[in-house]
């Protein structure tokens, strides 16, 4: 897997949202994150998958390939979605230890999210523990085979 | 222990800073930029915009006379009540029970000791589930609630009917958010042994007629809790009246502190039930063998209880009988009716809740947009709003959604406050589509 090292990704989202000034610019911005971000398929999106702790419902499902984990992840709510957007293009494609080292301090760094508890509203803090839960499991499994 | 008084003739008086006052004279009587100046909370700025507060029924603000309260009870007679001898314990001691003679006042009850305080709505309701449902619910009866029920009235019954083999009946919701008298009619029967009963609908604004509704479930025999989380703030409350058996409202939402609630009970059912909670307070006397029981209400009131809080419960009642609550009412529905008419101009938007009779809040949806999107945005706009469920999901898979944006309005906000509401909005859905 080409992946790139999770520093120059957030890098390359703060030099993004660095061009815009104003909230609403930046908003904008992750609206339209969230209407790229390609739908999850209909069959995945079951309470099994849904992410509690938000007011929206987030689905995420992980996959684990070569050593590493793989999101995909879907929400009726845009704003959300645009969130989820970044955190699968930081963390999708990353080792399980990468991945729970992750301090994803590019949230504070795009001038959004100032204080912890719009993170708790936006469910943002929800979504980095479960997709950390994904790669502890994955890391697990791979610990157990090793042995 | 003294409050400072608001006298409704200061309301009235010209402001100093008559630049920011509404040139509105429908708003002229009510002077509600000198009503906005006691409101500390209302003078900060959110997202370096200035806070409009539309998150009411959730919460109101506090003015300075119920926080000096607090701050005037910590300092001069801080003391534990009704068993110290000393002036501390004796002055805080009448301070509080001054307290439930205000509660008593407010909501029409005949005596004192039918007022039982507790830590809010949900701890009312909780107490007469674990006590005189306890006590009286047996397999095979019947509670009724309604479909619009807060959370808070749904699940402590539904613990009860699981224990003691019971059915809960549910009143249907009408497509207006009004319930169906037609069912409550059909669904009472003589299995039915309480009815409980939201008075206003948080989610809705649904005023519903209780008072027909109780004398209904008289005729079959039933008893009525009615759950007065909303209406105690904005209507006028006689227990005796409504002639309900149980009234349980919240401090909180009528410009108290958190943490103070009222149970209302008939003194005749008060002493008939059971005791909640064991400890100090509410004992005559202890032995290892025996205990007797006080008297009403402390029966109920086990523990040092809230006395700071309590204690500016009085003050945020002497707070609202100073203003009236006609004109409180007044201002509030000049409100509903302005945000009503200019939601209903955004396209797209739908308002839950038509009933004829509402207090001021409307919740809404808007065509294709998350709630929780809109409340986002709005926030960046420093609008306070509710967004979700409102603990009332039943309610919302009633109407296939998953949740509404909620603006509740209290006697401090402004007609101009909902202008920019509205372009807040306008603005949010055209960032949306």
């Amino acid at each position: 897997m080409n992946q790139k090292n999770i520093a120059e990704i957030e890098k390359e989202i703060i030099s993004d949202f660095s061009m815009f000034d104003s909230w609403e610019d930046k908003y904008e911005y992750l609206i339209d994150l969230g209407k790229q971000l390609p739908a999850l398929e209909e069959s995945y999106k079951t309470t099994d998958h849904k992410i509690k702790g938000c007011q929206s419902n987030v689905w995420l499902i992980a996959s684990y390939q070569d050593g590493n984990v793989f999101f995909k992840a879907d929400s009726d709510a845009m704003i959300v979605k645009g969130l989820v957007s970044m955190l699968i293009k930081v963390l999708s494609g990353q080792s399980p230890k990468t991945i729970l080292e992750a301090k994803l301090e590019f949230f504070k760094e795009i001038g959004m999210f100032s204080h912890l508890a719009q993170t708790r509203s936006n469910g943002l803090l929800a979504m980095i523990k479960q997709m950390k839960n994904y790669a502890l499991a994955y890391q697990s499994i791979k610990e157990l085979e090793n042995k | 222990m003294k409050a400072p008084e608001i006298k409704p003739s200061s309301l009235t008086d010209k402001t100093a800073d008559s630049g920011q006052r509404t040139n509105d004279a429908e708003q002229s009587a009510f002077e509600v930029q000198a009503i906005r100046a006691q409101f500390p909370i209302l003078s900060r700025t959110v997202n370096e915009k200035k806070l409009i507060y539309f998150d009411n029924a959730a919460t109101s603000q506090k003015p300075q006379c119920v926080i000096d309260a607090l701050s005037d009870y910590y300092s001069r007679y801080n003391a534990n009540i009704h068993r110290g001898i000393h002036t501390l314990a004796e002055e805080a001691t009448l301070a509080y029970e001054a307290s439930r003679h205000a509660v008593q006042e407010f909501i029409g009850a005949a005596m004192p000791e039918e007022i039982v305080f507790t830590r809010g709505t949900t701890e009312g309701i909780n107490l007469v589930a674990n006590t005189w449902g306890r006590q009286n619910i047996n397999a095979g009866d019947e509670i009724l609630i309604s479909g619009m029920e807060h959370h808070s009235n749904i699940v402590p019954w539904q613990i009860l009917c699981q224990e003691k083999k019971a059915v809960l009946k549910v009143i249907p919701v009408l497509d207006d958010g009004t319930l169906s008298m037609e069912q409550y009619q059909h669904l009472l029967n003589e299995k039915t042994k309480l009815v409980a009963i939201v008075q206003v609908s948080n989610a809705l604004g649904t005023v519903n007629p209780v008072k027909e509704m109780i004398s209904r479930a008289h005729q079959s025999g039933a008893k009525v809790l009615v759950d007065g989380a909303q209406s105690a703030v904005h209507l006028d409350i006689d227990v005796q009246d409504l002639d309900c058996d149980f009234f349980a409202f919240s401090g909180h939402k009528l410009y108290a502190p958190t943490g103070i609630g009222v149970l209302y009970g008939k003194k005749e059912l008060l002493e008939a039930m059971p005791v909640f909670q064991g400890g100090g307070e509410m004992i005559k006397e202890v032995s290892f063998e025996r205990t007797t029981y006080n008297d009403l209400p402390y029966k109920y009131e086990a523990g040092t209880p809230n006395i700071a809080d309590t204690i500016a419960l009085k003050t945020a009642i002497d707070f609202i009988k100073s203003i009236g609550k006609d004109q409180i009412r007044k201002h509030e529905n000049e409100l509903l009716d302005y945000a009503t008419a200019g939601l209903e101009n955004i396209p797209g938007l739908e308002i839950i809740g038509k009933a004829k009779e509402k207090v001021s809040l409307v919740s809404f949806i808007i065509k294709n947009i998350h709630p929780h999107d809109i409340g986002i945005l709005l926030d960046n706009l420093g609008i306070a709003v509710r967004t979700g469920h409102h603990c009332t999901q039943p309610l919302m898979k009633r109407f296939g959604i998953p949740g509404t944006i909620r603006a509740s309005f209290a006697l401090y906000n402004t007609k101009e406050e909902i202008d920019v509401l509205l372009a807040g909005l306008h603005k949010s859905i055209k960032m949306l589509s």
